[in-house]
């Protein structure tokens, strides 16, 4: 027995907390490659075409591991309570999935408004895959350690970062725009060989940059893009310029980007991607920002 | 000196008049000028790029309310990204120089009482909560009988016999609700209204077309928004079912959800968002209940309902009945939808003689 695991939209949030896991019930999972052309158009011939990028993206890993493997791993992710949503993606994400293909699907629910959370949820998965109580509570206890630590240490090396002495551009997006081989990865891949320090904005620690968001919007709602806009007021003082990335058409960041862009005094640059982007394109206005940046540096 | 206004929704710009002007009657309640094409204009040209029509619509009738002399805007929200339109479009219209409040009266789709007292607090400190709630209560109550008489109209007006016989006198009820004092006038009114418009004579065939509109609320409910389809279809000769109105989503909504839930299990879990998965109810309710088609309206960019499209389309292949989406744009143009509206009724008809 396989489970597939799709390298896209959840996996960046909880890949590793799965991995883990699965590792310590001793199940073995397939993770799907990373984004290449193929599964983009895979994804795209099976999406509808006005959803996000991202969700393109997401259908295209699905596809490719539709017959690869016994179960695919597609949880729903609504809310974390006090006003942290996620986009409305996420709510469908697997409803869309187990319409669109004949698949077995291992999901799970998190809600912790009607009080969902992921342990109920692992838990969940681990009894369908047949483990017994303390099998899976080892598992997931292995897990949270492992997944504690790891956000303690990113956090520690995004600060170290800020103290770096060079020109630093903190980057904000959704990790599954950043990290994705076609969306985000040549943006990053363009900075790092220019000698700039990249600070990435969800490699914080989420507790510390959640509340901070307030300082730029009172009202949002959508957890994601309130950690994103939370890590800009926490190191607004230590960096030089601000890059957004998001997918075409992205829901909260269409407006939550919008907001933070009108109220910052930071020179920043929006990247918005989509599937027919060119690298060279964006690597001329990546180019110009630079120039922007070592000009206001020098004076 | 106060002046309010709000962005239009189709006919509903009465209730909230008659109740805002109840509630503080020491301020202007301007109303807003009618939408036209230059309203989208100013709206597209202040927004940002990729947010989804709605946002472009309103934050346009909020710039020519503040021309003509706003200073307090109100926006109802939704469970999308709606609900936070209200601190964006404030912080624009301050960017242009505008000196203004926008109050949200609902976020994340949720509202309650103490929330709206102290958002109308900010309007009037002293205003009088007896006499909201009274106001509240007829202006709930109006609306209650405007969806009613909407339905009725929906369903015949295709049928008239004298052309514009159902328009006017619905005309004519609105002056009169928006002029009642009390409720028993009001319930009066509405009882006299709907027996005029139940004398309005019809010819309705038993082989006419029925076809059921679904899709995103404020696009469904602004006419301007979705180039007047319904007057479209009517004058097709088309009985129209629309589920969407305030009503459902002030009172209905709630409870609805776990009856669609039930309905339609074998195609959506969870809730998807807005009203993604009532209208993927919907589009099993009008497919098992004998409707011509299906007619899925959105303004572009709607995330939730992006995401209940596939699913409505492989309910309408199983069912075998036509459906057709419209996602509406501020750059759509009107004659590019009336051809594919004729090719859809034509197709209808012809499966209709069959």
């Amino acid at each position: 027995m396989r489970v597939g695991i799709p390298r896209s939209l959840f996996y960046y949030y909880y890949g590793d907390i799965w991995k883990n896991f699965f590792d310590s019930l001793n199940i073995s999972y397939i993770e799907s490659p990373k984004t290449n052309q193929e599964i983009i158009d895979r994804g795209i011939k099976m999406a509808n075409d006005e959803m996000c990028l991202s969700l393109k993206n997401y259908l295209g890993h699905i596809d490719y591991l539709k017959d690869k493997c016994d179960y695919i791993l597609v949880p729903r992710i609504s809310n974390f309570k006090n006003s942290n949503q996620t986009c409305t993606n996420f709510w469908a994400a697997y409803d869309i999935v187990k319409n669109l293909f004949p698949v077995n699907i291992l999901h799970y629910n998190i809600d912790l408004e009607k009080g969902q959370t992921l342990k109920k949820g692992l838990y969940k998965i681990g009894k369908e895959l047949n483990k017994n109580h303390h099998e899976i509570y080892k598992a997931y206890k292995y897990a949270i350690t492992r997944e504690k630590k790891r956000i303690k240490k990113n956090h520690i090396i995004n600060l170290n970062k800020l103290k770096v002495n060079k020109t630093k551009i903190l980057i904000v997006g959704h990790p599954y725009n950043l990290y994705d081989e076609m969306i985000g990865k040549d943006i990053i891949k363009y900075l790092i060989k220019n000698n700039i320090e990249v600070i990435y904005s969800d490699k914080f620690d989420s507790k510390i940059t959640n509340p901070l968001s307030k300082k730029l919007s009172k009202d949002l709602y959508f957890k994601y893009s309130k950690d994103n806009l939370g890590s800009i007021i926490y190191c607004k003082n230590n960096i030089d310029g601000v890059i957004f990335i998001s997918a075409f058409p992205c829901a909260p960041d269409s407006l939550a980007n919008e907001l933070a862009m009108r109220k910052l005094q930071i020179p920043h640059l929006n990247l918005v991607i989509d599937d027919s982007t060119s690298f060279t394109g964006l690597e001329t206005r990546l180019e110009s920002f630079l120039d922007m940046l070592g000009g206001s540096l020098n004076d | 000196m106060i002046k309010i206004a709000f962005p239009h929704m189709g006919d509903y710009h009465i209730p909230a008049n008659y109740l805002l002007s109840h509630i503080f009657p020491n301020t202007i309640v301007i109303k807003a000028p009618k939408i036209t094409s230059k309203t989208i204009e100013l709206g597209t040209k202040h927004s940002p790029e990729f947010v989804c029509t709605p946002f472009k619509y309103t934050l346009g009738t909020m710039i020519e309310c503040l021309d003509e002399g706003a200073n307090i805007l109100i926006q109802m929200g939704g469970g999308c990204r709606y609900g936070y339109y209200a601190e964006l479009q404030e912080k624009i219209l301050k960017d242009l120089d505008y000196n203004c409040k926008v109050i949200n009266l609902v976020t994340e789709g949720q509202t309650n009482i103490k929330r709206i007292n102290n958002l109308l607090k900010q309007i009037d400190p002293k205003y009088s909560k007896i006499k909201a709630l009274y106001y509240g209560f007829i202006t709930l109550k109006m609306v209650k009988y405007m969806d009613k008489i909407d339905d009725y109209i929906r369903e015949n007006i295709g049928f008239e016999l004298t052309v514009g016989s159902f328009e006017s006198l619905k005309e004519e009820m609105l002056i009169t609700f928006s002029h009642v004092k009390s409720y028993k006038e009001l319930y009066r009114a509405y009882k006299r209204y709907l027996k005029k418009f139940h004398n309005i004579k019809v010819h309705k065939p038993d082989n006419r077309l029925k076809i059921g509109i679904i899709g995103e609320l404020y696009t469904i409910m602004e006419p301007f928004s979705n180039y007047y389809l319904e007057k479209e279809l009517a004058k097709h000769h088309i009985e129209i079912k629309r589920f969407t109105n305030v009503h459902y989503l002030l009172f209905e909504k709630a409870h609805k959800y776990k009856k669609y839930k039930k309905y339609s299990k074998e195609y959506f879990t969870y809730n998807m968002g807005a009203d993604a998965s009532d209208n993927i109810a919907r589009s099993k309710y009008l497919c098992e209940h004998n409707y011509d088609g299906i007619i899925h309206i959105k303004s572009s960019f709607c995330t939730p309902e992006i995401g209940a499209m596939p699913i409505i389309n492989k309910i309408a292949s199983f069912y075998h009945k036509p459906v057709l989406f419209f996602s509406f744009d501020s750059a759509t143009s009107e004659t590019g939808i009336n051809t594919r509206l004729e090719a859809f009724y034509d197709m209808l008809e012809m499966r209709k003689d069959k």
